[in-house]
């Protein structure tokens, strides 16, 4: 997803002579082909996450757009009242990109695991959240962002993540991509488990069940509709995501079948709400917690079975 | 721009209105702060009468100088100086803090169109307005970026982030000036968490500094006329100023961080102040 990213915004950049890019000192061996083509518009702005966003901030109300990037919870939580007072009080165009969404950085511990940036993201007001779920998402996000004028957040993965998408049409803020039709049940996903939940609903599919999959990666503003029909049309909605239970994917939407007299069927497929105590890579931990393509079918199957 | 180095006369009756409509704000609203905007009062009072170029007819300009208050709390201050350069009618002063009300107890982005930033949390407008300088740098703009922070303010450790940025950029367009009454909300700085030894911090972060009397005129504009003072530096002035200047029984005392007058303390302030 860094790749699709920076050749994306390499792109907007050669259109757009706004464009400002800022780091706090992250995306070595990344962002070196940027620097030498826009000097003047790149800044490493050193380890001060603080001072990145509050310069993000005059930069935009000087008439720039600008992007900023560190790793997930430098660049949302350490940074926290920054993005609140600095962009989302005045509305500004500031694009704000978490790298290492969600157990990335597995081994790396629990300082570098992003369990509540779309929490703590979409609790705010004028804020856009995004998690693209592969390189190709990631492009339509970020040209998406670009084209918004307002403050954005977009979650990333990693350096290597799966190709899900061979192509997709126009990606529109607030809209749902559905990979596969279905009409047992429906798996919502966003993010980096983009591709884990596809080989589930393959597994799942090749039980002769009809599941919709359904990929959203604008987390705010939601498909409303997209999940609205989907409980109407289906008599089970599973959601998931590498965050936390609360407040991510799963709660929005929660909230939104909670409010339309929804009948069917809910689960949330998450990380727990607790720390962890032992790292690994993240697909060791994902099996650990019961998030992998296997688990993940298994669950819903067993699910399904008793239910129907 | 007026520079006129020995007559004061027309800073002076500002600074008196400015202080009357502090005055009625804050005993109207029953609102905190009046002392942090008594003491910044002059500052802005200088910046706006002389040295900025900020007018209500250019806010829209890219070129114009830009200017943060930092120092959110002291948004009266503020708004009395824009209603007395006619950026908003003065009859607008009389929303301050009223329930329904436009002008807020902390200046705010949007509230009237000369605020460029929302401030109230202390240790933004620094960043922010090295951001503003920057873009102005890139763009071959010549105005400049004003910042008013006050000394509890400098505690918070995105100030330095932000002065070692600016620092390091040679930002000369950038100037900070610091409210340095001595007190913050719970006591006296020095015991709380010094800042001293205060300007050499500054300096040793890349900035050229000046101290003043930050209810001194002449000592503000003679500062603020010379700036930048190094030709590759930020500059930084520490105004010495008093919390809750030119109503004696405020002067210095912590109490009227939070307080406000009642009409009898009112009349007695107006008396002090003297005719408008």
């Amino acid at each position: 997803m860094r790749k699709a990213f920076i050749d994306s915004l390499i792109d907007s950049c050669r259109k757009n002579r706004n464009i400002f890019l800022l780091t706090a000192d992250m995306g070595f061996s990344v962002f070196e082909g940027f620097q030498k083509q826009f000097p003047d518009r790149f800044y490493n702005m050193g380890v001060a996450e603080a001072n990145m966003i509050g310069v993000a901030a005059g930069l935009a109300l000087s008439g720039k757009k600008v992007i900023v990037y560190s790793i997930v919870p430098f660049v949302t939580m350490r940074c926290f009242e920054q993005v609140r007072n600095d962009i989302c009080l005045q509305d500004l165009d500031v694009k704000i990109i978490g790298s290492g969404g969600g157990l990335c950085y597995g081994s790396a511990g629990p300082t570098h695991h992003s369990i509540e940036d779309i929490a703590i993201m979409r609790s705010l007001p004028n804020m856009v959240v995004l998690c693209p779920g592969d390189p190709l998402e990631t492009k339509l996000c970020l040209r998406a962002a670009i084209e918004n004028e307002g403050p954005v957040y977009i979650r990333l993965g990693k350096g290597k993540d799966e190709w899900v998408h061979e192509s997709l049409g126009r990606f529109s803020l607030g809209k749902a991509i559905t990979l596969s039709g279905g009409s047992d049940m429906a798996i919502i996903v966003t993010g980096n488990m983009l591709p884990v939940a596809k080989k589930a609903r393959d597994i799942i599919a090749s039980h002769n069940i009809s599941a919709r999959l359904i990929s959203m990666p604008c987390v705010k503003p939601l498909d409303k509709d997209a999940i609205i029909k989907a409980s109407k049309e289906t008599k089970f909605i599973f959601t998931i995501e590498e965050h936390s239970l609360l407040g991510g994917l799963g709660s929005a939407v929660a909230e939104v079948l909670a409010e339309n007299r929804s009948k069917a069927y809910f689960k949330r497929f998450a990380l727990p709400d607790k720390y962890l105590k032992f790292v690994g890579s993240q697909e060791y931990l994902r099996g650990k917690l019961g998030l992998d393509d296997k688990s993940i079918a298994r669950d819903i199957l067993k699910i399904y079975k008793k239910e129907k | 721009m007026a520079r006129n180095y020995s007559d004061f006369s027309d800073c002076n009756r500002v600074s008196k209105q400015v202080r009357h409509a502090i005055l009625l704000m804050h005993a109207a609203s029953g609102s905190s702060h009046i002392g942090s905007s008594l003491s910044v009062a002059d500052i802005l009072v200088a910046l706006y009468l002389r040295i900025l170029n900020i007018t209500p007819s250019n806010l829209a300009a890219k070129n114009r100088d830009r200017l943060i208050l930092s120092k959110g709390h002291a948004a009266s201050a503020l708004f009395a100086c824009l209603a007395a350069r006619g950026f908003i009618p003065k009859k607008t002063l009389g929303t301050y803090c009223m329930n329904g009300g436009i002008l807020p107890g902390h200046s705010s982005f949007g509230c009237v169109s000369a605020v460029e930033i929302t401030t109230g949390s202390l240790g933004h407008g620094l960043s922010v307005g090295a951001g503003m300088a920057l873009a102005a740098k890139h763009d071959r703009l010549k105005h400049r970026v004003f910042v008013i922070l006050s000394d509890g303010e400098c505690q918070e450790g995105s100030v330095w982030e932000a002065a070692m940025f600016a620092g390091h950029h040679k930002m000369n367009n950038l100037v900070a000036i610091v409210d340095y009454n001595k007190l913050q909300a719970f006591g006296r700085i020095k015991e709380i968490m010094d800042l001293e030894p205060f300007a050499k911090k500054w300096q040793s972060f890349g900035w050229s500094t000046q101290e003043v009397d930050g209810h001194n005129f002449r000592q503000l504009l003679s500062s603020m006329n010379k700036l930048p003072f190094t030709k590759n530096k930020p500059s930084l002035i520490i105004a010495h100023t008093t919390k809750g200047k030119g109503v004696s029984f405020m002067e210095d005392q912590l109490a009227w961080h939070y307080k406000s007058p009642n009409q009898q303390q009112l009349n007695q302030a107006f008396f002090e102040l003297g005719n408008l």
